[in-house]
């Protein structure tokens, strides 16, 4: 890596949006996890964070969130994290989530998909 | 994608999901540069296909307390994709998968939990997807070949399905990636495919 002047991008931004730290094993969020805002973002709060709060007024999944800030999935979570530590937001899980790699689908749910798709 | 301001309710957040909204799920779309599968996902998107990009660490893996080491081995690996508001609950969200070796140290972490993927094919350069496919069956991901037909090229799904080795339950259908009511087409046999399978499990039966 080149050092390059302050605009530089990666990843020295990243490191300081998310003070460093590293997704752990229990992250509790998938691509498509829906996050809700449970309150709006108050002054002196971090800038991402803030975003976040007004982007999820309504449900967005997380794989939105990161486009909309235009920062990786795993730093979008890392900071999710904080906000889901502090109640600020809620996550509405993803309908299907696959345990051990085992493959479990819902006959129901799979049929609605299939409906929603034909209306199209 | 540049940086935008989206405190002013800028274009990208203008097609909020309802406040119903609460179950997200994923489906794959897999296939080599240039192959049609951002224009697949915007074919039957709602949205303007998104872009989003993860992180990969590889030199890093099972080193987890030296940052020099992160910043010095990470690349990001970008993606495309859309979504589909099935019903008030329902969220469909299509994800454009690049099929190079280096995307499937990310399968896990991105698209295990996915209903199923698409192996979107183009047939000048079928090894692309011959890698797909033995990815996904390791993944064991169930999913539907589409051969993309944009540039009139015309060899039978047949011959296709005897390039790729796959077995004869594996579905096939041509496709115009260009086009709404192909993708949806596509994404309609992926998920009868997906329904039949989930309705013969664990017995293994031929579907009529």
């Amino acid at each position: 890596m080149n050092p390059r002047p302050i605009d530089r991008e990666t990843p020295d931004r990243l490191y300081t949006v998310t003070g460093g730290r590293r997704l752990g094993d229990d992250d509790p969020f998938d691509l498509v996890s829906l996050v809700v805002s449970e309150r709006d973002p108050v002054p002196g709060m971090q800038s991402e964070h803030a975003r976040i709060l007004r982007i999820c007024q309504n449900p967005t999944a997380v794989a939105e969130i990161s486009a909309y800030l235009d920062l990786p999935i795993s730093v979008v979570k890392i900071l999710l994290r904080d906000l889901l530590d502090t109640g600020s937001v809620t996550v509405r899980a993803p309908a299907m989530v696959s345990k051990n790699g085992s493959y479990l689908p819902d006959h129901e749910m799979l049929k609605q998909v299939l409906v929603g798709l034909q209306r199209l | 994608m540049g940086s935008r301001d989206f405190d002013e309710g800028g274009p990208a957040v203008r097609a909020p999901l309802r406040k119903t909204a609460s179950h997200g799920l994923k489906i794959v779309i897999v296939g080599g540069f240039g192959v049609g599968k951002t224009t697949m996902v915007g074919s039957v998107s709602e949205i303007q296909p998104l872009s989003t990009e993860e992180i990969m660490t590889e030199a890093s893996r099972g080193i987890d307390d030296d940052s020099q080491v992160l910043q010095k081995s990470t690349t990001t690996v970008a993606f495309d994709f859309g979504r589909i508001t099935l019903d008030a609950r329902n969220v469909l969200y299509l994800f454009g998968a690049p099929g190079q070796e280096r995307f499937w140290y990310l399968w896990d972490q991105l698209f295990s939990g996915s209903l199923g993927a698409v192996v979107l094919v183009d047939t000048r350069r079928l090894k692309d997807s011959w890698y797909a496919v033995d990815r996904l069956e390791f993944h064991k991901m169930p999913f539907v070949v589409a051969v993309n037909r944009f540039d009139g090229s015309h060899p039978s799904l047949e011959r296709v399905r005897a390039a790729l080795s796959l077995s004869g339950d594996v579905p096939m259908v041509d496709c115009d990636a260009r086009r709404r009511e192909s993708s949806k087409n596509v994404l309609i046999t992926l998920v009868r495919y997906l329904t039949d399978l989930s309705a013969q499990q664990p017995v293994k039966e031929t579907v009529p």
